[in-house]
């Protein structure tokens, strides 16, 4: 992982995340690490790292956070967030990241197809007529194809 | 005990096994199932991207189940996750809930906070009871030995669920696993994730956290693995094959919902709990208890 210079601190960013009741106690963190000892992806991929992330945080490395690919490797389990010593809430606050980094463009594909179909189909997946039938045929209810309500309640979102 | 039935997105594209199974498990247990056509995703695809947006979906379905005066009774950990969350955050924070409400009067709806998602498992355990779920059985399963995965969601975050089990040490789906005659395996890394929310972004990191997994369970000798969440079915079962093809690795091991393993105890035929569409083959599991 290459070295970052604390000139590229960014103080409104990590304070803008700190104002937030649910996410803002990030500062809690004395770094022991049980974060990264116990995270799965870790196992399989050094360069992920939760605690790494943490401290880029409180240090206000806005850039490497939002344009790089770390965040998007956490894989939502929680083992961090449950273990924490200090109740630091490590993966809403991944995931609040990961919003940031949406509004940047720095998105992957899979992510964003699926807030296009959501926004489409109000759901992830069409039911259509083949897929009804095979309901039917093994006894289950027909689904309607698409989900009105929720198309029209994302209407108007970004 | 009536509940308004929610599939979510993924179960009635490629979960029916799943669907199949809770439905003759319910309804041989006095559980009412109540279809709801107007049930749309539950928001948890939006989370990464677009929070609020989550939440609006969330709250909409709470919405539709609180109109007919139902419960809720999810079958995917990832739905019953985030509808649980979304009514959390909406019950402990007024502004949130005004903003939400203000969204939602647009489609002529309103969040008043009466209607509770469960997760399937978790109404076994509390509504039907262990009790109750014994009296069914009526088929041995001879110590079928089950390696069981909590997977994440249907624990986690701890602070939505109110007690519901241990995160740390969990319990409740081997409970039930022993109520119908199955033997509960332990093996390392029980607690882990299945990689499955990875895919999006990485496959290759993905189907490694899913492999370690596979491997600490084959070790132990087990049967076949239980689960309760179409993601962590996808990753091990639907997965499987190309796990092994990259790896090396055999497993050749049967991945089964749960209520599916309830009922083969319950005496359930292969087509009714959708065993014929599971990815690995669960037929030699299945011929070891046939009377």
């Amino acid at each position: 992982m290459k070295r970052f210079s604390l000139q590229d601190s960014d103080h409104a960013f990590v304070h803008e995340i700190e104002l937030s009741d649910f996410i803002g106690g990030f500062r809690d963190c004395y770094t022991c690490g049980t974060c990264t000892a116990g995270c799965p992806v870790h196992r399989v991929n050094k360069e992920y790292d939760p605690l790494k992330i943490m401290r880029m945080l409180v240090l206000g490395f806005r850039e490497e956070l939002l344009k790089g690919d770390m965040i998007w490797l956490c894989s939502d389990c929680y083992t961090c967030q449950e273990n924490c010593p200090m109740e630091v809430r490590i993966t809403d606050i991944i995931n609040h990241l990961k919003n940031l980094a949406t509004r940047e463009k720095n998105v992957p594909l899979g992510v964003s197809t699926q807030k296009r179909l959501l926004k489409e189909q109000g759901k992830i997946y069409i039911i259509d007529e083949f897929d009804n039938k095979k309901r039917a045929k093994a006894g289950l209810p027909a689904l309607p194809e698409l989900a009105e309500a929720a198309k029209a309640l994302l209407q108007e979102r970004e | 005990m009536e509940y308004g039935l929610f599939l979510g997105c993924t179960i009635p594209a490629r979960s029916r096994n799943y669907e199949l199974a809770a439905r003759a498990v319910a309804s041989s247990l006095g559980v009412k199932l109540i279809d709801i056509e107007e049930f749309s995703c539950c928001g948890f695809p939006l989370e990464a991207s677009d929070e609020q947006g989550a939440v609006l979906l969330g709250a909409m379905n709470l919405c539709v189940a609180e109109e007919r005066g139902l419960d809720i009774c999810v079958l995917c950990s990832a739905c019953a996750s985030m509808l649980t969350k979304t009514a959390y955050h909406l019950d402990h924070d007024r502004k949130l809930r005004d903003q939400v409400n203000r969204e939602l009067l647009k489609i002529g709806k309103e969040y008043k906070g009466k209607a509770q998602a469960k997760h399937f498992a978790r109404i076994l355990l509390e509504d039907v009871g262990l009790a109750g779920i014994k009296n069914q059985v009526k088929r041995d399963l001879k110590g079928l030995k089950v390696a069981t995965h909590y997977g994440c969601h249907y624990l986690k975050p701890s602070y939505i669920y109110e007690g519901f089990d241990d995160p740390q040490d969990p319990r409740t789906l081997e409970v039930i696993l022993e109520a119908v005659g199955a033997t509960n395996v332990q093996y390392r890394r029980k607690k882990d994730c299945c990689g499955g929310p990875v895919l999006l972004s990485d496959e290759k990191v993905a189907l490694s956290v899913a492999e370690e997994k596979l491997k600490q369970v084959r070790d132990v000798g087990a049967d076949c693995m239980n689960l309760v969440c179409p993601f962590c079915s996808l990753m091990f079962d639907a997965n499987q094959k190309g796990i092994e093809g990259n790896s090396g690795n055999e497993f050749n091991l049967p991945v089964l919902y749960l209520p599916q393993i309830m009922g083969l105890a319950f005496g359930f035929s292969r087509k009714e709990l959708g065993l014929n569409l599971n990815s690995v083959s669960t037929k030699e599991l299945e011929s070891a208890f046939e009377e």
